[in-house]
Order: C-alpha cells, then sequence, then structure tokens
C-alpha cells in the first residue's frame, strides 16, 4: 500500500544550536526530509531555533518558524497551522526530547497530531542502560557486563562486582557527556560523581570495559512492512574506548569476513526488531573480540543519527530522504533508488571505493584542555575523503583536515624516539595516526603498535606502505623519479606539496604538478553511485582518483 | 610495492586491453568476464562452482584483507578461472585465517591481476555485455594474447556442470534420520548440503548424469537440483532427469542452475542474459508473503519471463525488484519449486535461508 494519504501537512523540529555531539548532519537531514516531504505534495512546517541552517533557507519549508525549541513554540505553532503529523527523528536528541516533552503534556494529542517515524518506547529503551540490557538478554545478545546505579554508593559497590577497568555511562545524555573509562580504583570517585551530575535523572550505568575490541556501526532502514536493510557497516579504526564521533572511522568494513559480517547483520536485524514497530533508520553498534569474533551489542539508536549522515554520503543512498517516505507510508519495494531511477530503493548499497571519516579537533584553541580521547565526544568537525584504497582516502582526509598535514606525515612533527612514541600512542589522543606513522617510519615493527593500540593489523600494515613509499621517493629528486613511481604515489594518495617535501633537492608542488602532467599521470574522476557500477546512475557525485 | 611487481595485461574479446600487475601465479588463464558487487566472502565466490569457466572481476576494491580460512569454502578447490581487482592484499588480519589470498591462488593455479581500473572496466562490461578474456602475466603481446583469446569457446551452449559434479555419491547427515533428501549435484555449493543436513534431512549426493532408476534406489522423501556452471539448455541429460523426477510427485527444490532446469523441464525456454547478476545485494521480492529479501545472486542465464507468465501450470513466486526478472516459480500441480537466487546465502544476507524451512515442511506434509 502507498502512501498514507491523510497526511497533508507535517511539521519537522529541527536540532536547534550546533554543539559537539549535534552539529550539521542533522541540518542536512532536516533539509532532505523537508524536500522529501514536498515532493509528495505534503505541507511541511519547520521549527528550528538555529538561524544558520539551510533548513530555515525559505526555499526549504511552507513555513519556517525561528523560535526557541520548547513546548510552548510548538502549542503556538499548531495554534497557528492545521498538522497533521510530526516528523522528531531528523533533529537528533533535542527534537526528540522536545517531542517526548509535548507528548507527556498531551500537546500532540490535543491538537490531533500523530507523531510519525519514531517509536517512543523504542526511544526509551534505547536510552535507558537498563532497559536495553534486559531487552538484549532477552532476544539472547550479549552485552557487557553492567549494572545500574542510581547513588555513589551504589556505584562503588557495583564498581567492586564487576571489576577493573569499567566504563561509566550516565543515562539520558548526549555524545557521551560525563561519560568515562575507570582503570583503577583511584580514578572511580571522581568519574562516578561526574556522571551521576551530568545524567538529568542522576543514574549511571557501570559497565565492564572491553577495551581493544573492535567497533562496527551498521546503518538500517527499515519499512512498515518489516523490510529492513542494511545501507552502510562502518568500521572504526580506533578500537573500543573511543566515542564514535571521535574515532576515525571507515566504510566499508574492511576487516570482516563474510560470516563475522553476517552475524552482525542477523543481530542488527534482530535488535531492531525486538526494539519496536517504527518505520525509518535505525544505528547499531557492536564490539567485536578479535581473538574469537565474539559479538556483543553496545547501543542502538532508532532513528536517524549523526552516523546516517554519513552513511548517506558515503554510499550515495539518501537515509533521510527515504526514511521520511517511510514515515508517510510507504514501502522501500515501492521506492526508486534515488540515484540510479531505475533500480528499487530496497537493495544494499555496494561500494567500490573507500571511505574515511577523520576527526577534527580544536584543542590548540583550548589551552591545558584534556586532549585524550575517550567516551565524550570532543571534536568539532570532521572531512570525509574517498578513494580506490585505503591508503588514498587516509592521506585525502589528512589533507583536507584544514591544518598543516599535507598528507599523513609531517604534521605537528614529533621529535619523541621510538620509545617515547611507543608510550605516546597507547593513549588515544587527536594524533596517535600521525605518530603511529612516525613510528613505523623509525622502524617500530607492525606487531608492537597493534599491541601498543589495539587497532586492527591491517590497518596499520596499510599505513606501513605509505611509509614505504616515502622511504622510496625520498631517494629520488624530481629529476631522477620513475614515472611508475610517481603514478603509485599518487595512486596511494601522495599529494604534489607532499611528494615536493620528500624528494631530495629544491622541489615546489608546482614541479611536481608540472613533471606528472607531462607524464600523462593526471586525475580520472569516478562516481558515487550505490552499486558499483552495475547500474547506470542518474544523479551521482564524484571523487577523483588516480588509475593506470 | 607494486611497482615493483611483474606487469601484467588483460585483453577482451573485443580487442579492449587493461593493464595491471601479477598476483597469484605467473601465466595465462581465459574465460569469461563477469563482475561480483559484493563487499564480503571473496573466499567463497572463488570456490563456487557456479563460477566455472569465468575470470572474476571483485568490484569492492580490498580483497584479501581478511586471509583465507579453511571452512569459508563452498567446494575444494578454487574454481574461478583467472581475478580481476583493484587492490589484492598480501597482508590480512584475521586471526583466525590460515593464510593470505596471494599464497591460496598460488596454490590453486589461478593468474590474477590487480591495479587494474576496474571500475571502468566493469562499466564497460555492463554497456558491452559478457564476452569472453585473457590475462597474462607471461605474455605481454597484445595480438599474441588476442590470437589465444580467440581460441576460447563461447559460454553460450557450453555444457559444464558434468566438470565440475561429484564423481562418486557420498552421504551427509544422520543416516537414521526420517527425512531423505536425493541431490543431483550440477556444481553444488557445500553450504546448501550444509543447509539441508542443518535441518535434519539426510542426503545422498549423486554425479550429474545420475539417471532417475539410480536416485531412486536412495527411496528419498524430496530431490534437490543443484546450482552449477554453464548453459542449461546445453543440458539434455539433466533436463530428461528433472522431468522424471517431476513423474515421482515427491517434492523438488531447485536453485540457480536447478531453477532453470526446473523450467526447461515444463517447456520453459531460458536465454543467457546481457550481463548477468552476481552480487549480495539483488532485491527480490516473495509475491506470495509480500515480504522483500536481500539476496545473493550468480547467474549469468535466466528463464524467460514471458513463457513462465503463459505456463498454465507454473506460478510465479518470486520476482527481482530491479529488473522484474523471475526470480523464482512453483509449479501449480505438483509439490516443486525453484528460485534463481541462493538462498543458502554464502556469502550474502540470509534472508532467504527459509526457503530450506519450506522445503523440509513440504516433505513432511507430503509424507503423512
Amino acid at each position: 500500500m502507498p502512501k498514507d494519504n491523510s497526511i497533508k501537512s507535517v511539521l519537522i523540529i529541527g536540532s536547534g544550536p550546533i554543539i559537539i555531539g549535534q552539529a550539521c548532519e542533522f541540518d542536512y537531514s532536516g533539509s532532505q526530509a523537508a524536500r522529501s516531504l514536498r515532493e509528495e505534495g505534503i505541507k511541511v512546517i519547520l521549527i528550528n531555533s538555529n538561524p544558520a541552517t539551510i533548513m530555515t533557507d525559505p526555499m526549504m519549508a511552507d513555513k519556517v518558524y525561528l523560535l526557541p525549541l520548547t513546548v510552548e513554540s510548538i502549542e503556538q505553532i499548531l495554534q497557528e497551522n492545521q498538522i497533521d503529523a510530526v516528523l522528531p527523528t531528523m533533529g537528533g536528541q533535542t527534537a526528540l526530547n522536545l517531542s517526548k516533552e509535548a507528548d507527556e503534556l498531551g500537546i500532540w494529542e490535543k491538537y490531533n497530531v500523530r507523531m510519525i517515524g519514531v517509536d517512543v518506547a523504542a526511544i526509551d529503551t534505547a536510552e535507558d542502560r537498563e532497559k536495553f540490557r534486559q531487552l538484549m538478554v532477552k532476544i539472547g545478545m550479549a552485552v557487557a557486563p553492567s549494572r545500574v546505579a542510581n547513588s555513589f554508593l551504589e556505584g562503588k559497590e557495583f564498581a567492586q562486582e564487576i571489576g577493573f577497568p569499567l566504563v561509566i555511562r550516565p543515562s539520558f545524555t548526549l555524545g557521551g557527556t560525563g561519560g568515562g573509562f575507570v582503570h583503577s580504583k583511584d580514578d572511580l570517585d571522581a568519574a562516578l560523581d561526574r556522571g551521576l551530575k551530568a545524567s538529568p535523572i542522576h543514574e549511571v550505568l557501570v559497565e565492564k570495559a572491553v577495551l581493544g575490541w573492535k567497533e562496527y556501526e551498521l546503518e538500517l532502514l527499515r519499512d512498515k512492512n518489516d523490510n529492513v536493510v542494511i545501507i552502510c557497516t562502518v568500521e572504526n579504526l580506533d578500537p573500543m574506548g573511543v566515542h564514535t564521533g571521535d574515532s576515525i572511522t571507515v566504510a566499508p568494513a574492511m576487516t570482516l569476513s563474510d560470516t563475522a559480517f553476517q552475524e552482525m547483520r542477523n543481530k542488527a536485524i534482530l535488535m531492531m526488531r525486538s526494539l519496536g514497530n517504527f518505520a525509518g533508520g535505525c544505528n547499531v553498534q557492536f564490539a567485536q573480540n578479535p581473538e574469537t569474533e565474539e559479538l556483543i551489542a553496545v547501543e542502538i539508536n532508532p532513528r536517524v543519527s549523526r552516523s546516517s549522515a554519513l552513511a548517506s554520503k558515503a554510499t550515495g543512498y539518501p537515509i533521510a530522504k527515504i526514511a521520511a517516505k517511510l514515515a508517510i507510508g510507504y514501502s522501500l519495494d515501492e521506492l526508486k533508488n534515488q540515484i540510479t531511477m531505475t533500480t528499487s530503493a530496497y537493495f544494499e548499497p555496494a561500494l567500490d571505493y573507500v571511505i574515511v571519516k577523520m576527526p577534527r579537533w580544536n584543542f590548540d584553541k583550548f589551552k591545558g584542555a584534556n586532549d585524550t580521547l575517550g567516551l565524550q565526544m570532543k571534536s568539532v568537525g570532521e572531512v570525509m575523503a574517498i578513494g580506490r584504497s585505503f591508503t588514498e582516502a587516509v592521506q585525502k582526509a589528512c589533507q583536507s583536515l584544514e591544518n598543516d598535514a599535507v598528507g599523513l606525515g609531517y604534521y605537528g612533527k614529533s621529535l619523541m624516539k621510538s620509545d617515547e612514541l611507543m608510550e605516546y600512542i597507547k593513549t588515544p589522543k587527536w594524533d596517535r595516526i600521525f605518530r603511529i606513522k612516525d613510528a613505523l617510519m623509525q622502524g617500530t615493527t607492525i606487531k608492537s603498535i597493534v599491541q601498543a593500540t589495539g587497532i586492527d593489523r591491517w590497518f596499520i600494515y596499510q599505513i606501513q606502505l605509505i611509509c614505504n613509499m616515502e622511504k622510496e621517493l625520498a631517494t629520488y629528486s624530481i629529476d631522477t623519479i620513475p614515472a611508475d613511481l610517481l603514478k603509485d604515489a599518487k595512486k596511494n594518495g601522495f599529494s604534489d606539496a607532499q611528494i615536493a617535501k620528500i624528494l631530495h633537492g629544491d622541489c615546489t608542488d608546482d614541479q611536481v604538478y608540472e613533471k606528472r602532467k607531462a607524464l600523462g599521470i593526471t586525475r580520472v574522476y569516478k562516481m558515487v553511485d550505490t552499486c558499483s557500477a552495475e547500474f547506470e546512475a542518474k544523479t551521482p557525485y564524484f571523487y577523483s582518483t588516480f588509475e593506470n | 610495492m607494486p611497482h615493483t611487481k611483474q606487469p601484467a595485461v588483460l585483453v577482451l574479446a573485443d580487442g579492449h586491453v587493461f593493464y595491471g600487475q601479477a598476483f597469484g601465479k605467473t601465466g595465462t588463464t581465459t574465460g569469461e568476464i563477469c563482475f561480483n558487487t559484493g563487499m564480503t566472502g571473496y573466499q567463497e565466490v572463488f570456490t563456487d562452482p557456479s563460477y566455472t569457466g569465468q575470470i572474476l572481476i571483485m568490484n569492492n576494491v580490498h580483497i584479501g584483507n581478511y586471509g583465507v580460512k579453511d571452512s569459508d569454502v563452498e567446494s575444494n578447490t578454487v574454481k574461478i578461472r583467472g581475478l580481476i581487482a583493484r587492490n589484492l592484499e598480501e597482508q590480512f588480519s584475521r586471526i583466525q585465517a590460515n593464510g593470505d589470498v596471494d599464497n591460496y591462488l598460488k596454490a590453486n593455479n589461478i593468474v590474477a591481476i590487480e591495479g587494474v581500473d576496474t571500475r571502468a572496466l566493469v562499466a564497460h562490461i555492463r554497456t558491452k555485455g559478457a564476452m569472453n578474456c585473457i590475462i597474462s602475466s607471461e605474455i605481454t603481446d597484445v595480438e599474441q594474447l588476442k590470437a589465444e583469446l580467440a581460441k576460447v569457446p563461447d559460454m553460450d551452449g557450453l555444457e559444464l556442470s558434468s566438470t565440475v559434479s561429484t564423481t562418486e555419491e557420498y552421504e551427509l547427515g544422520d543416516a537414521a534420520a526420517e527425512l531423505k533428501v536425493a541431490v543431483l549435484d550440477l556444481g553444488v555449493k557445500k553450504h546448501i548440503l550444509e543447509c539441508l543436513v542443518q535441518r535434519g534431512a539426510h542426503v545422498r549426493v549423486h554425479p550429474a548424469k545420475t539417471p532417475l532408476s539410480r536416485l531412486k534406489e536412495f527411496n528419498p522423501d524430496g530431490y534437490f537440483i543443484s546450482n552449477g556452471p554453464g548453459d542449461p539448455a546445453a543440458m539434455d541429460y539433466a533436463i530428461t532427469t528433472v522431468k522424471d523426477i517431476l513423474e515421482e510427485n515427491k517434492p523438488v527444490f531447485g536453485i540457480c542452475l536447478g531453477h532453470q532446469l526446473l523450467a526447461l523441464a515444463n517447456n520453459i525456454p531460458t536465454f543467457k542474459m546481457h550481463h548477468g547478476h552476481r552480487g549480495l545485494n539483488h532485491p527480490v521480492k516473495n509475491i506470495i508473503t509480500g515480504q522483500c529479501e536481500i539476496t545473493t545472486q550468480n547467474h549469468g542465464f535466466g528463464v524467460d519471463p514471458e513463457a513462465v507468465r503463459k505456463h498454465p501450470d507454473v506460478e510465479i513466486t518470486h520476482v527481482n525488484l530491479n529488473d522484474e526478472s523471475i526470480e523464482g516459480i512453483r509449479l501449480k500441480h505438483k509439490p516443486a519449486f525453484s528460485v534463481q537466487y541462493h538462498p543458502e546465502s554464502t556469502p550474502g544476507p540470509h534472508d532467504s535461508r527459509y526457503l530450506f524451512d519450506n522445503f523440509v515442511s513440504m516433505i513432511r506434509e507430503h509424507k503423512q
């Protein structure tokens, strides 16, 4: 059955001010949703307190309200407009919390407004660590051992029971605010106190820390008929212990066999189905023990999330746009793939490139701030790079950070010796990937780095390839560099400026550019088309790369 | 480093040439080119007997990252004739793996080429269709390669099942089980048999050219017609066997080539597709239940949709949501059904494994 024709006007709630953990991703999803609904002839009314957004552009909605995100504003809008439904899943936690508040006060009911694309009970279960844990136990899904504490004393008791290292996770906070790792008894009191204070309901979860396990995220979409697809699988380069928003992440998953991946896919679907019967987007996070491939569920977000925006850009599949259509009653098999326009929207994107997302921190502007990465997100932005190999993508990401990194290496140059570096990279910090590269350049083995960081060996090996190439490049000057080597350097993401720095003798990036142009080593452009070139794409976007 | 590697060349039957570096065994190989868009499960794909005679492009840009593992196979040897990829990885990270892809390909005598602009190549095949090709890491003279390539037979009309089928009968599962399934092995994947055994079936696997008389000696409660390589229309012996099996009025389940043979046994023709369906993300709708499934596919031939629609005794059960091709059929007056895709899904999503449950239920009901 196609869309629900009783919905003629929809209220979309924005995410308000940009804060860490909730930034322009929700502007992107809100804008997509507004467009998607208007395409269906539905009147869109939008509220957001942040005027510096695309979604509040008069072109985006039929009516835009720049008002504080409060229940009073909602009521004012409902008085002034005939609204049939509210779509609260596009504005992050802010919009959800506001919708829930309005729901508890009976405002939606009073004005006869339906909440669409969301299941409040599902959100509550997902946000409440104890409810989530109980649900997982019920469906037979493993989770890290944990106890919920509502007081300082309870917290201490449970910490003793569970043992160190452990994690303190406050309930109902955003971006992991107030959470943290506790490695020993000495740090427990402060961490508990901070966590309890951060939680609006004075509640924390004391959980066993699975440090060193690999972390994965799956983005799912489901329609009202319970058809489910996995849009994207994202692998965190940093193992468990670093907030996903602060992790370097890679798509598709690079180090998963099909048996391991299918287990994850099955469990993600099982988790989504157990949570409720909502149509829309969902994000599921897992930790995998690399020794045994055993999985535990980390969390589930039954809504369009920060990572949905990344997954959309990474695959070409417009999650928010489709989620909005699912919310008004379409099923996935009734919709078209928005990129090919000929094939079905019920499918799982296939990638023939590598995506690397790298966070951008501003610790240089916050002198004295603790720059160790952990459960609380600290990055203020991110870049996404696309390449035809991991080496190319990771170097492009480094080049896009808008700092002095011209590639992987040559950034925040450290004078540390290899033993100091080895100690330094044990703690996740903003510059860890650069220091890993320094250590490899100094001859540290891949094995030692894997032991120190818990990062999957495959990624370290790829960085080693970049180091090997850099060392080889350094034996030539601009006049002597062989064409094949120059081409390989470009295929592995070395920028002209980076090559100019590495080559011995004086050399500028312009000279490198002229040299490779004369040799016919020039960029080619490839499409992000959702389907690995299997079908012709109508509205693709492009990235540059180098090919033979 | 890649640039110190030996160069390799890929020549297509239409004269297009792609360059890359040697990987796996040094040598020359020929076959029909095809592409697989799956992002996981390369080893299962390499060992799938349905790929016999084919040179495979893996669209995913990194192949080999998690090495190879003895249990992740669909048959005992690598069945692809050659491999084309953007980046083949010698180093892997999976702790459970038994080795790396390079040595695995060498041990299985597989010539591979990496560093190829696979995206341009796939777009070319998508436009021009499946064709023969040659890869070499020992001959660099394109004209000589073209001459070699001209000798390769066309896949259309080629019978290959008997070359990969078991030569000896063998049994799997509990011999005391109440359900007995006779399998006609036309290149069966290991995990299909496992899916049957897991559901309590005792199976006996028979060589491709086994006649019904011998299958019946097992006293089976149901028959399974397997997947396999080559052109189904060139398999008169198997079409006859399937016709004979249908006369028995016992439950029959066919997968992929088995689906095409069930169609042929009902006088529905098959045809060679432009470039086939190969991957792990093909959308299929079960039009009986209304549910959708993400399926694993690997086929270069299909059944004629018009002939299926017109057939009075055949009903369509599954359709492809991308191109509306026929993905599943059942006979109206006999307990027989088949699907074009791979419900065992190794590799691939497990959405369609219910079909094995359906087959087992059908056998149980039929026994009563």
